[in-house]
């Protein structure tokens, strides 16, 4: 067919290797049709027996999950070996006695047995029947193995976490990957059953720390025990985590909570690195990364405390008069008052027909910017969110990162509300009310954020206005290559302020924790900064604290950092129906603070743990 | 004037016949996936109904195709090869990494395979190229068209995709043997190749993944390992053969329902077939694409002008290659390379392709019965 043409004759020829072609592509066809009858016809009786005996079949071998450890390498997740029964109903002889073997042996109830065994599926394929079964109970039946054809153990991995409810909302836990979530191209590799974070850092991190699953070739005897496997392709474990918390102080922040519904959020200013996220009431990972029955998730879920809820990242609160911050910068900022001109606060500020109560009804005299963070005068800021107006402040509140999520990588994560008259027009269809202007000129009204939020904001105040992204994976180590991958600190952007304006608000809020509201934080080891705030929960309170029930009282708050010259770390607290802030959450402010700094005192070199490189696992006993 | 008219001539019985084949080779697909996959949940949506709408969307090309006119198309050939070959490029550093290959771009919930359409294009490209000007001589004829061919194929190899960078070859080849190369120039490519092959043999081996190497040497001798290396040629070969001459029934096929034969919805869904539907149901599927492709070939030999011709010859060609090579492969004949099944694999990006690529023949056809009007 190779011959010289010239190009005219071209097309003409095309017909004739077009035949060439057609000739060609008949004689293959015969031959698949050749090898095919040979296969089918000739061989066929040989295949047809194979299989029937055949018996091998690829498994899958799921990889192990990577660990995650605390900054100074603490473990939080492993995963520990896990038995689990099995049963193949083809290789099973009598039904009804294996049931009573079973029941005699463990204990099982034999109805549930019944259930699992009866239930559809194909007879071949081995069908779980008690998975979480004690050494002791998978030896018994090891042991009695060749009575019992078609039972199997099978040891699975099972995730842990050593320990219990400490760090629950951040670590979060595993599941079998739901129908939704096959469906998603980032869980294209992943098949029915497959384990995968559902909540907090598993979620999130979930690429890092899945893993690989390999495959393996197993042989199988007449009785379905394996008899030979050889492994196809090995399973590549997931990669480590190391978490930015300090869970020596993540603990010390669920205790100070104890049993009362709230949240402690501990940031480095310097880099954004939580290092304690507490929220409360907790769970345990370990029981909502089995199994659970549908008693009891329907149990978790109508639970009144709603402790899956990550009260620091999801919960959101007005922020009472810890929104006071933003607003001093605001109104310093926008000129619309001098640190040294005063407002007079006689109790009240009249708007309208409308009385807009001081706490203080007495009135606090004559008070500049100063005094008024101090003893935290409401009619001060009355005055000056009056004159700014709802637009300007919601602009410095966006600038401190209220209104949108602070971006940490956890699930979910609410963003609270930021009011603009933008805001409401979209949100409610309606025009922005001076009166409104008020109210959130305290924190009340519209505005909410979340314990995190005012965390970073606080931490923001701290660092003279840089601001980074709340981080909590300070690390993740490459399981294949070893290598430990530090993740960078990342700046969310800086306030544009005067320099002046951060140092009078810093003096302001050191002072409210030496003279202020919020003395009962005051400590005798380091200086801190800080500002109380009551987030109201119902708008009509009669009499004293005491006798409203305590689902109408209101929500204390504490927003702190400490030490004032050079800020080491920034604390929000929050804690549902406690009351006043100065009184209930400053304490818990304190002591993590207190605490913080003489846990970096025994140990100075935290960050510089990880250039060693060697495993940070030893590094915190090394020092 | 008078194209206009021919154009809006209703279906003949050519196009009927045309049409029918292809619906009852994309019938056993869908029939093939779904009694594959019948118990396994593949997440929401099960298989056989993913494929209906990738066959939905493909019915869409396979009418855009029809409707246009190829000399526009390949007006455009140059600038969709130069997006492909982004598209490539692309997916090698953001891909989605699926059993250790890149080759899938993720467009929220769906994810594509741009070598799928970069074999179409490269069609195109080629026609296009030969059609445009007489190219004489083996500079023109050979290197220039191998130049354009290299990026794509080069590319692709690297994703790993043995597979549809074969049938980028296999296009080129074709095309090339299509238009015709003087003796001279056969002799030197045969000459360069055998002076090249140790180094390129370096080079081939060497660039391949552990699990191709693998799979190649599977191919020598399954029987050797079967747990190991030759489990899927093996347990392809065993179905195949098992299936005798009746098959064993719809769902009957106990190494694919059994799950002894991975991938039995995509590229061993042959296998699948010949399991439940034994001798006799492969010969009807044979005589369905050995049809097909005849009729595609009528329209080669009767295409208006060369571009048509070529293009007709290329899609001919990608089609060809790709059904003897996955029967071939599922048979125990070649090593497994990963291509699937033209029209009945499961699989959206190569369902699409391959159904605008026999719009386009049609097309090719609509111009030729102008001619004669």
């Amino acid at each position: 067919m190779v011959t010289v043409h010239s190009s005219e004759s071209e097309f003409g020829d095309l017909h004739r290797r077009l035949f060439i072609l057609r000739v060609g592509l008949l004689l293959v066809v015969v031959l698949l049709g050749l090898r095919l009858w040979h296969l089918q016809i000739r061989e066929g009786p040989y295949y047809r027996d194979l299989s029937e005996n055949n018996r091998t079949r690829l498994v899958l071998l799921e990889p192990a999950r990577g660990l995650i450890y605390d900054r100074h390498g603490v473990l939080l997740a492993n995963n520990v070996p896990s038995f689990s029964l099995y049963v193949t109903l083809e290789d099973v002889k009598d039904r009804e006695a294996l049931i009573q073997q079973l029941t005699d042996l463990l204990g099982l109830d034999p109805t549930i047995v019944r259930k699992k065994m009866t239930a559809k599926g194909s007879k071949l394929l081995p069908r779980k029947i008690k998975d979480h079964m004690t050494l002791r109970d998978a030896t018994l039946v090891e042991s009695h193995r060749l009575d019992m054809p078609g039972v199997m153990i099978q040891v699975e991995s099972q995730r842990n976490y050593p320990g219990g409810v400490t760090a629950a909302h951040l670590l979060g836990y595993v599941g079998e990957i739901s129908a939704d979530q096959l469906e998603k191209p980032e869980f294209i590799d992943l098949h029915q059953g497959s384990i995968v974070g559902q909540y907090g850092v598993e979620k999130s991190y979930d690429r890092h720390v899945r893993g690989t699953a390999g495959q393996k070739s197993v042989e199988v005897d007449a009785l379905g025990h394996e008899k030979k496997a050889s492994v196809v392709e090995r399973p590549q474990a997931g990669n480590d985590l190391y978490l930015t918390i300090d869970v020596r102080l993540q603990k010390v922040a669920e205790d100070l909570l104890g049993q009362e519904q709230g949240a402690i959020v501990a940031l480095d200013p310097n880099s954004g690195d939580v290092l304690a996220m507490a929220s409360r009431p907790g769970f345990d990972p370990n029981v909502l990364s089995r199994e659970l029955t549908a008693k009891q998730w329907v149990e978790i879920v109508q639970d009144e405390g709603r402790p899956l809820n990550n009260r620091a990242s999801q919960g959101q609160y007005p922020p009472g008069s810890t929104f006071k911050i933003p607003m001093a910068v605001a109104a310093l900022e926008t000129k619309t008052m001098l640190p040294s001109s005063t407002v007079y606060c006689n109790g009240g500020y009249q708007f309208g027909k409308r009385l807009y109560h001081d706490w203080k009804a007495s009135g606090h005299g004559y008070v500049n910017l100063h005094n008024a963070l101090v003893h935290s005068c409401d009619v001060y800021f009355y005055t000056i969110g009056q004159r700014m107006g709802i637009d300007v402040i919601a602009e410095f509140g966006k600038d401190f990162g209220l209104g949108k999520a602070t971006g940490v990588e956890l699930p979910s994560e609410r963003s609270g509300i930021m009011p603009s008259t933008a805001w409401k027009q979209k949100a409610k269809n309606e025009q922005w009310l001076p009166g409104e202007t008020i109210s959130a000129a305290i924190g009340q009204g519209y505005v909410t954020v979340t314990p995190l939020q005012m965390a970073s904001l606080i931490g923001t105040v701290a660092n003279d206005g840089i601001n980074y992204r709340p981080r909590l994976v300070l690390a993740v180590m490459d399981r294949t290559s070893g290598n430990l991958q530090e993740l960078p600190a990342v700046p969310r952007g800086k306030i544009n302020a005067k320099p002046d304006t951060f140092r009078i608000i810093k003096d302001a809020l050191a002072e409210v924790v030496t003279k202020g509201t919020a003395t009962k934080a005051k400590s005798s080891m380091v200086t801190i900064g800080g500002k109380t705030g009551t987030a109201q929960v119902a708008a009509l309170r009669t009499g004293p604290e005491e006798n409203i029930p305590k689902k109408f009282r209101d929500h204390a708050w504490f927003v702190a950092f400490a030490p004032v010259e050079s800020p080491k770390i920034a604390v929000a607290v929050l804690a549902e129906h406690m009351g006043h802030g100065g009184a209930t959450a400053a304490p818990l402010a304190k002591e993590i603070i207190e605490t913080y700094l003489k846990l970096t005192s025994q140990a100075p070199a935290v960050t510089s743990d990880l250039s060693s490189g060697n495993g940070l696992g030893r590094s915190s006993k090394d020092s | 004037m008078i194209d206009r008219l021919t154009e809006h001539r209703g279906l003949d019985s050519f196009d009927i016949r045309y049409v029918a084949l292809i619906i009852a080779i994309l019938g056993i697909g869908v029939l093939s996936i779904y009694s594959v996959t019948r118990g396994q949940q593949g997440g929401a949506a099960p298989y056989y109904l993913k494929q209906l709408i990738w066959i939905g969307l493909g019915a869409a090309a396979f009418l855009v195709m029809w409707a246009s006119d190829y000399h526009h198309l390949a007006r455009f050939a140059y600038p969709a090869y130069a997006f492909i070959l982004l598209m490539l490029v692309f997916v090698l550093f953001d891909g989605r990494t699926s059993k250790g290959a890149q080759r899938w771009i993720a467009l929220g919930p769906f994810s594509f395979q741009p070598s799928e359409f970069a074999k179409l294009i490269l069609v195109l490209v080629l026609a296009h190229y030969y059609s445009k000007a007489p190219r004489v001589g083996w500079l023109q004829r050979v290197i220039v068209p191998g130049l354009l061919v290299l990026p794509g194929l080069l590319l692709i190899l690297k994703q790993p995709d043995l597979g549809s960078g074969l049938s980028f070859v296999a296009v080129y080849a074709a095309m090339l043997l299509m238009v015709g190369i003087r003796s001279q120039a056969l002799g030197f490519m045969l000459l360069f190749s055998i002076m090249l092959f140790p180094f390129a043999w370096e080079g081939l081996w060497g660039s391949l993944h552990d699990y191709q190497r693998q799979r190649i040497m599977a191919f020598v001798d399954p029987e050797y390992d079967p747990g190991g290396k030759g489990y899927h040629a093996l347990q392809s070969k065993i179905a195949i053969g098992s299936g005798e001459l009746l098959g064993k029934g719809l769902y009957g096929g106990t190494q694919s329902q059994l799950k002894f034969l991975p991938e039995g919805h995509t590229d061993f869904v042959f296998a699948v077939f010949a399991e439940e539907w034994g001798f006799l149901g492969v010969v009807v599927l044979l005589t369905l694409f050995v049809a097909l492709i005849w009729l595609s070939l009528e329209i080669a030999s009767k295409a208006k002008d060369q571009l048509g011709a070529l293009l007709a010859v290329g899609i001919v060609a990608m089609l060809c290659f790709c059904v003897v090579v996955n029967i071939g492969m599922t048979a125990g004949m070649f090593p497994i390379v990963g291509i699937p099944l033209p029209l009945v694999s499961y699989g959206g990006s190569a369902t699409i392709m391959t159904m605008a690529a026999l719009g386009l023949l049609l097309n090719v056809k609509r111009k030729r019965l102008s001619l004669f009007y």
